[in-house]
Order: structure tokens, then C-alpha cells, then sequence
């Protein structure tokens, strides 16, 4: 048996020799330090471009009436006069939440962070196949470059809303965004799915197969459980966001009608027949609710790990984290119709789902109670990520008051598709998880480039962040409680508005200090990249294994043997031990005063 | 099964430093790609079904549909379809033999069955193209929309005969009268609308999901005749290992389940 697993981990360390070119060291690398920081690399241009977009429509939202003559500098025709072009707007903001839902927080989260932790934490050498590794980046990429090259054609890309339900997104003459926009945007999708299909099954795999000695399931790391479950999560959901790309494609380039019935464009009847657009929204939302948790997840499993490391306290409910886990894992794939409850779906069906919705209340609560134990009466090292994954447990605590009002359709009815959706998923799902995943570069750029963020720049960045997100999405829930719907370009021709959104230029002005904040990051995390100071070789007193890999990353991780696990990676101020921390690595052999009984077998 | 020999670790099967399946990655790895796999699929049948369910009342009896049998004049319905899938399971037969002769690394007898389940899954592939064919074809006359906005078939065998899908029958001068006033004459099948009913459904449904299982029919065929010119240059022989043919396989009995869902839900149902 032992041949069998070990085989592939035993060969690995004896090659860190071979001669690398630049094509095979940076570009074609099948090493998961490597992937790992292409993914955050191009996840970062990503987010970049998506947050300037946002900007440009927020100085639209803002100042309705007011002419920005630089837009016309940098946009062309869709900023003439330097009027933000009303299409372009749907443009945009549609490109924004794509950009932002699937590359920043669906790829560049979990590609960076499964990439680099999960060999690491579990104790493998790579993952189970370097080379899907790579096709997985590299598809990756290739979806941000389709989806990249739709902004810059003709017709402008995608308009239909990052949903793009039918018919709006199936009929390529509906708007000019439905033409080539659109097919490009479906052959980015296909290509992204490919991806997280390639990436999701290897984490899986390499979870199950390549645990080092000693490394149980109840031993792994919470960051570990969570991309595990993520994994499952777009293994088992992609699929069908698969399936129902296809159709679209089909109803859009060959005329079949899946999601169109008859139909009429210009007074002139098309020859769809019998088709349903509603279809459409069922298969979407099959994954576009575990997507949620797909970008939620990870994020929670890096807090975890901080949050533990930084209080200095191991993580209170280390199995009850687990588990809640699995049920909002489980629970996500039940609960997709509390995004269709005006689709005019029968009440009786409305209510099994508002009843499935409001259970997610339950793990999620057992998750934020167990993080303010972590953290009560810790001895808490404010470093930024530990900032930032307070902040984290900050969101998903407000932003989670509101889904339990969006999840019941009696009150959704009245505010779908307004501000408050919009604020809402801004803060719960959109934020969270950005400063899950800032916590995330915070806490292992050490162990990425062997050098240290600047702390000061962390913290200017992150009480810059915290006041621009809350800046913006706490009004803006007001807007939305006004009734004001989302995605319209401008709302001076609705006086029943005003009022509300009068508190526009407010929201406006903080997504502009908010989104100028983050280039405080970028500079940080470039600089720090060349320049940062040189990291100690466990720079957060952590107990995970990762930190007993040399700092300055070599193939195969380790030098000479991997180490063995012998205990939980949450031993932190043990009583009776000296050091406020004993690594996984260290056997209960020795540290004979602070074990507990039984723990010595 | 020989797990965890050194003496201070846990020898439970999850306890780390082997798989718990006692499988290498690579099987694990086809394991859960079928798995995903088995979405999509899923999704497009509970798709195919719901829409469906909703035009129940016009949908085409496939019984009606499926009629031709090479070589025999006459109505033989879903005989064709039920000899397909006869050859496809025969397919997953041989692929077991391929597989079991793998473990005893008997290089011969693994191209032997190899070798014939790439026959099986080619004439599969081409008894599609020829379903297809017959099904774009069509019948002699077609299907008329009448003046009055009913749809009514004709059949080859009875020629002359306006049928409706209610099961009545009209004809003579009457159906004469009817043919000369119908609206609109529809031969065959295309993904607009077909001869077959008057919903366009039907045909996208057929077309896309026994094309969607025929592509990965035939994918599973380009991947076996590629694992098969390996087994037959001896390469699997010189690795001591025929786990190759065994993930090939798990993919081909997969595809091979798979159109077991489709033949039911599309032909028999």
C-alpha cells in the first residue's frame, strides 16, 4: 500500500536541482507557490480594473447633471462630453460584478489560497497534479483576457447584469451589449468553469491523498476544511452554470428556444416557441447560490486561522466550525429560489425556500459566536490581518441581519431587485470576503515572497477600507428601503426619489475614498514584494506546518523528509507550556507539563 | 490492504500519510470529474423534463418519432434506438475484460477488448449519425399547420392520412382540402421546428442532448484508440501499470450509465 501514495511525494525533493528557464520558473510553472502568486497577481489587475469601473459609475450615480471631461479622455465615445454613455453604464456595471463575483473572489481567492496552503498546511510537496495546476491558471487567464477583449469592441461588452437572464442575454439584436458582448462573455464563463473545475477537483484530491503522517481530518488546519468544502461546492455547482451556458449559446447563435417563448423585437415575431426564461434563472441560481459560499467560505477559513493565531487562543469550536461549515455547504444548494420569489412562484414553494434560507441563519450564527469566544479576553496581536479578519466577522455579522430580512419573501417581494439587494451582498458576501482575502495576503506574504508587508501602510489601508465600505453600503440600504431600483443609470426623472437619493453623492464620495484606498495595498504589496523587510521564519508564532518550510520556498517544500503531525493546529497558550504556542510538529512526548489527559497515548 | 506500519501513528484509514481509498490521484481525480460530470448532465435532463412536464399536451410520442429500422419497410418503433444501446452496454462488457485483463497485464487480450469496444463506441457514434438523419429527413409529406391553427403528421405508410396527436385521423378529400388550405408545410426536423409537433423543444432537446452524450461518446472513443496505440507499443507494459486502462474505463461506463438515463427519459418515457 504504502508504494501506492507515498510514491508521489517521495521523489519530489530530489529534483529542487533542475535547471529553470523564466518560461518554465514564472510563466509555465507547475510548482503551487508559484500558481498561487499568479492567481493573486492577475486577481489584483482584475479587482483593479473592476474598482475603477465602479468609481467611474459612482461618479454617474453621484453627480447626475455634472460633466466629468476626463471620462471622455479614457472612454472614448462611451464618456463624450464627459457624459458617462448610458449603455456603457449597464456596461459596466455588469462587467464590474462579473469581474468581481467570479475572477477577484471565485478564482483569485480560491486559486491563491488553496494554491498555496493546501500543500503547505497538509504537508505535501505539490499538489497531486502540477500539471492541471497549470491548465487551471492558465484557463484562468484566458477567461480574463476573453472578458478583458469585450470591453474594448465595437458594441461594448455585456450589459444584461452579471446574471444575464434571457431573453435580454439571449437575443443578440435585444441591445447592442447582446451582441458580440455577450458571446464573448459566455466563452470567458466556459473557459472560467474549465478552471475552477481543473483547480476544485485537484484541491480535493490533493486533501484526501496527501496528507503527510499524522495528519488527520480533525487535525487539519479550519483553512484546509474551508477550501476543501469550497471545492466540493464548485465541483458539484459549476456544472450546471455549464449546462446552462450552453443552452444559452445555443438559443443565441443556432436558434433553438430553451429560454424563449414567443417573442416579438421591433413589432416583428421572432420564431421561438414554448421556451422559458425562468428555466434560465433555476439553473442559474443552482449555482449562483452556493457561488456565495464559494466566495464566503475561504475567506471565513483564512479569518479562522488568524483570528486563533493573533488572539492566541485556539479557535473556540474547533469541530462545531466544521460542521457549521458542512451545513451552510449543504444548505446552499436548497435554498436558490430566495433569489426568484417575484419569478411568481407558487407562494406554497416560496415558503419551503424562505424556511431552508433562514436555517443558514443557524451555522452562520454558531460561526460568529465562536469567533467572539475566540477573540474574548484574548491577548490579540493587532497586526493588519488581524484587522482585517475582524472586520470580516464585523460584515458578516451586519450584512447577515439584512439576508434574514431578504430571505423572507414577504419582505423581499418589496425590496428585490432595490439598493438594499445591492448593500446587502456589498457587505455580506462582496466585503467579507475581500478582507478575508486581505487578512489572507497579509498573514502569508511571508510565507509567498519571504519578506513582510509594511504594517503601517496595512493599517492606514485597512481604516481606510473599513470607513469607505461601511460609508458606502450602510446609506445605501436606505436608498434601497426608498425603493429606488438598482442598475438605473439616473434617477432625476423620478421626483418620488429624491430624497433618497440625494444621499448618493455621500455614497459616491465614500466608494471614491474607499476605492482610491486600496491603491495604498497595491504600492504596499509591490514594494514589500522587492523591498519589505526579510521575515523570520515563523513571523506570527504560528502552529501550522507551513512555517517549518524554508521561508524562501524551495521545490518540494521541504528539504529531506516532511514532517510529521502529532497534535491540532490550534495549541495555543497551552497552560504549563513555556512558549505560547507548540507547533504541529512537535510530539506530545515533549511537552509533558502542559498535556491534558489522555492526550499522551 | 497494508496501512500505516510505523507503530506511534493512528492506523485509521484517514489518519494521513496514505490515501484512505488506496487510490493513487489519478483515479480519485476521474472519480470526481464523473461526479461534476453527472451535473451537467443531470441539468440538462431535469431541464429537458421541465419543460416537458409544461407542453405535456403537444409533446411528440417518441414511439411515433423513432420508427425506422434499416432495411425493413414498416414501423419497427424505438427497435433502432434499443439496438444502439444494446451495442453500448455490449461496449461496457468488453471494456470490463479490457480492464480485468490489465490487472493481469496480458497485453494481447487488453487490445483484443480494447480494440473492440472502440468498434462498439464507433458504431454507436454511427448508428447516431444515422438516427439523425432520419430524423432531420423526415417523412415523405411532412406535417401541415392547418387554417384553423391545428398540426397535423403524415406517415410514409399511410399516405394521404392527416394524423392528430389526439389519435384521430382524417382522410381522403378531406384531408386533401385541409393540405391545400394549411398554412405552412414542415419537412423534417431542424432546430427551428420540426415535422413532429408543433413545439421547436422537442427537436433542441434531441438534438442537444444526444449530441451533448454523443460528443463525449465519441470523445471516450478518441481517448481509447490513444490508450490503445500506448498498450500496443508496450508502454503500460514497461511502467508495470495498467491503471491507464482502468481510468479510461471508469470514463467509458460512465458515458455508457449516462445515455441508460437518456434512452429512458427520452425514448421510453
Amino acid at each position: 500500500m504504502s508504494d501506492h501514495s507515498l510514491e508521489h511525494t517521495a521523489h519530489g525533493h530530489d529534483e529542487h536541482e533542475h535547471h529553470e528557464t523564466f518560461w518554465t520558473k514564472y510563466v509555465f510553472s507547475t510548482d503551487h507557490k508559484m500558481i498561487s502568486k499568479q492567481f493573486l497577481v492577475t486577481a489584483i489587475l482584475m479587482a483593479v480594473l473592476a474598482m475603477l469601473m465602479s468609481m467611474v459609475f459612482r461618479l454617474q450615480l453621484g453627480w447626475p447633471d455634472h460633466k466629468f471631461p476626463f471620462l471622455e479622455t479614457i472612454l472614448g465615445k462611451w464618456g463624450k462630453g464627459g457624459k458617462l454613455d448610458p449603455s456603457f453604464y449597464l456596461g459596466l456595471v455588469t462587467i464590474h460584478g462579473t469581474i468581481m463575483v467570479f475572477f477577484v473572489l471565485t478564482g483569485g481567492l480560491s486559486g491563491t489560497f488553496s494554491n498555496l496552503l493546501i500543500p503547505f498546511q497538509v504537508g505535501a510537496r505539490d499538489m497531486a497534479s502540477g500539471f492541471l495546476n497549470m491548465l487551471s491558471y492558465w484557463f484562468f487567464f484566458g477567461s480574463c483576457v476573453v472578458m478583458c477583449a469585450s470591453l474594448v469592441i465595437e458594441t461594448g461588452p455585456a450589459s444584461g447584469g452579471w446574471t444575464i437572464y434571457p431573453p435580454l442575454s439571449a437575443l443578440p439584436q435585444a441591445i447592442a451589449g447582446s451582441g458580440l458582448g455577450m458571446t464573448l462573455w459566455l466563452v470567458s464563463m466556459v473557459l472560467f468553469i474549465g478552471s475552477a473545475l481543473l483547480g476544485g477537483i485537484n484541491y480535493v484530491v490533493t486533501v484526501i491523498n496527501l496528507r503527510t503522517k499524522g495528519m488527520s481530518m480533525t487535525r487539519l488546519p479550519l483553512t484546509i476544511w474551508a477550501f476543501t468544502i469550497t471545492a466540493i461546492l464548485g465541483i458539484l455547482s459549476f456544472p450546471v452554470l455549464f449546462a446552462a451556458a450552453l443552452l444559452l449559446l445555443f438559443d443565441r447563435s443556432f436558434g433553438t428556444s430553451f429560454y424563449l417563448s414567443d417573442i416579438f423585437i421591433g413589432g416583428a415575431p421572432l420564431h421561438y416557441s414554448g421556451g422559458s426564461p425562468i428555466l434560465f434563472q433555476h439553473l442559474f441560481w443552482f449555482l449562483g447560490h452556493p457561488e456565495v459560499y464559494i466566495v464566503l467560505l475561504p475567506a471565513l477559513g483564512l479569518a479562522s486561522e488568524v483570528i486563533s493565531t493573533q488572539s492566541r487562543k485556539p479557535i473556540f469550536g474547533y469541530k462545531a466550525m466544521i460542521g457549521s461549515m458542512l451545513v451552510i455547504a449543504f444548505l446552499s444548494f436548497i435554498v436558490w429560489g430566495h433569489h426568484m420569489f417575484i419569478t411568481g412562484m407558487n407562494p406554497f414553494l416560496g415558503s419551503v425556500f424562505v424556511f431552508t434560507t433562514l436555517l443558514v441563519a443557524i451555522p452562520s450564527a454558531v460561526k460568529v459566536f465562536n469567533y467572539l469566544a475566540t477573540l474574548w479576553k484574548a491577548n490579540i496581536v493587532l497586526s493588519p490581518a488581524m484587522l482585517f479578519a475582524m472586520g470580516l466577522v464585523s460584515f458578516f455579522i451586519s450584512g447577515g441581519l439584512t439576508g434574514i430580512i431578504l430571505g423572507d419573501s414577504a419582505l423581499d417581494i418589496n425590496i428585490h431587485d432595490n439598493y438594499f439587494v445591492v448593500a446587502h451582498f456589498h457587505i455580506v458576501m462582496g466585503s467579507s470576503a475581500i478582507f478575508g482575502m486581505f487578512a489572507g495576503v497579509y498573514h502569508w506574504f511571508p510565507r509567498m515572497f519571504g519578506r513582510m508587508m509594511n504594517k503601517r501602510l496595512g493599517y492606514l489601508h485597512f481604516w481606510l477600507t473599513i470607513l469607505g465600505v461601511y460609508g458606502t453600503f450602510f446609506p445605501m440600504h436606505f436608498v434601497g428601503l426608498a425603493g429606488a431600483p438598482r442598475r438605473y443609470y439616473a434617477y432625476t426623472a423620478y421626483s418620488g426619489f429624491d430624497a433618497a437619493i440625494n444621499i448618493n453623492y455621500l455614497i459616491s464620495a465614500f466608494a471614491i475614498i474607499g476605492g482610491l484606498a486600496q491603491f495604498i495595498f497595491v504600492i504596499n504589496f509591490f514594494y514589500s514584494m522587492y523591498r519589505g523587510k526579510r521575515s523570520t521564519q515563523n513571523p506570527w508564532k504560528s502552529n501550522t506546518i507551513e512555517w517549518t518550510a524554508p521561508i524562501d520556498g524551495i521545490h518540494g517544500n521541504w528539504p529531506g523528509e516532511i514532517p510529521t503531525v502529532y497534535r491540532w493546529p490550534y495549541d495555543y497558550s497551552k497552560p504549563g507550556h513555556d512558549d505560547d504556542f507548540i507547533p504541529q510538529t512537535t510530539p506530545y512526548s515533549e511537552t509533558k507539563k502542559s498535556n491534558l489527559a489522555g492526550e499522551e497515548k | 490492504m497494508s496501512i500505516a506500519t510505523t507503530e506511534n501513528f493512528e492506523t485509521k484509514p484517514w489518519g494521513g500519510g496514505y490515501s484512505p481509498f488506496n487510490v493513487r490521484w489519478g483515479k480519485l481525480y476521474m472519480w470526481i470529474f464523473l461526479v461534476s460530470d453527472a451535473f451537467t448532465f443531470s441539468s440538462l435532463l431535469i431541464a429537458y423534463g421541465a419543460l416537458r412536464h409544461r407542453w405535456t399536451h403537444i409533446w411528440p410520442y417518441p414511439g411515433e418519432v423513432f420508427t425506422h429500422f434499416p432495411f425493413i419497410h414498416g414501423h419497427v418503433p424505438l427497435a433502432y434506438v434499443g439496438l444502439m444501446t444494446f451495442i453500448l452496454i455490449m461496449s461496457s462488457v468488453t471494456m470490463v475484460l479490457a480492464v480485468d485483463a490489465g490487472h493481469s497485464f496480458k497485453r494481447k487480450s487488453v487490445q483484443l477488448w480494447l480494440g473492440l469496444t472502440i468498434v462498439g463506441g464507433l458504431m454507436f457514434v454511427g448508428s447516431q449519425a444515422w438516427e439523425w438523419y432520419h430524423f432531420i429527413e423526415g417523412s415523405e409529406e411532412g406535417a401541415f399547420v392547418l387554417a384553423d391553427g391545428r398540426f397535423a403528421r403524415t406517415d410514409n405508410l399511410e399516405p394521404g392520412v392527416l394524423l392528430f396527436h389526439d389519435g384521430t385521423k382524417i382522410e381522403g378529400a378531406e384531408a386533401e382540402q385541409l393540405k391545400a388550405t394549411a398554412t405552412k408545410n414542415i419537412h423534417g426536423a431542424n432546430l427551428y421546428e420540426s415535422e413532429y409537433g408543433p413545439t421547436p423543444l422537442f427537436g433542441n432537446f434531441f438534438f442537444f442532448i444526444t449530441g451533448f452524450h454523443g460528443f463525449h461518446v465519441f470523445s471516450g472513443v478518441v481517448i481509447n484508440f490513444i490508450v490503445f496505440v500506448l498498450v500496443s507499443k508496450g508502454a503500460l507494459d514497461k511502467k508495470k501499470d495498467y491503471e491507464l486502462v482502468e481510468k479510461v474505463g471508469l470514463y467509458w461506463h460512465f458515458v455508457d450509465l449516462v445515455w441508460v438515463f437518456v434512452f429512458t427519459f427520452f425514448y421510453l418515457v
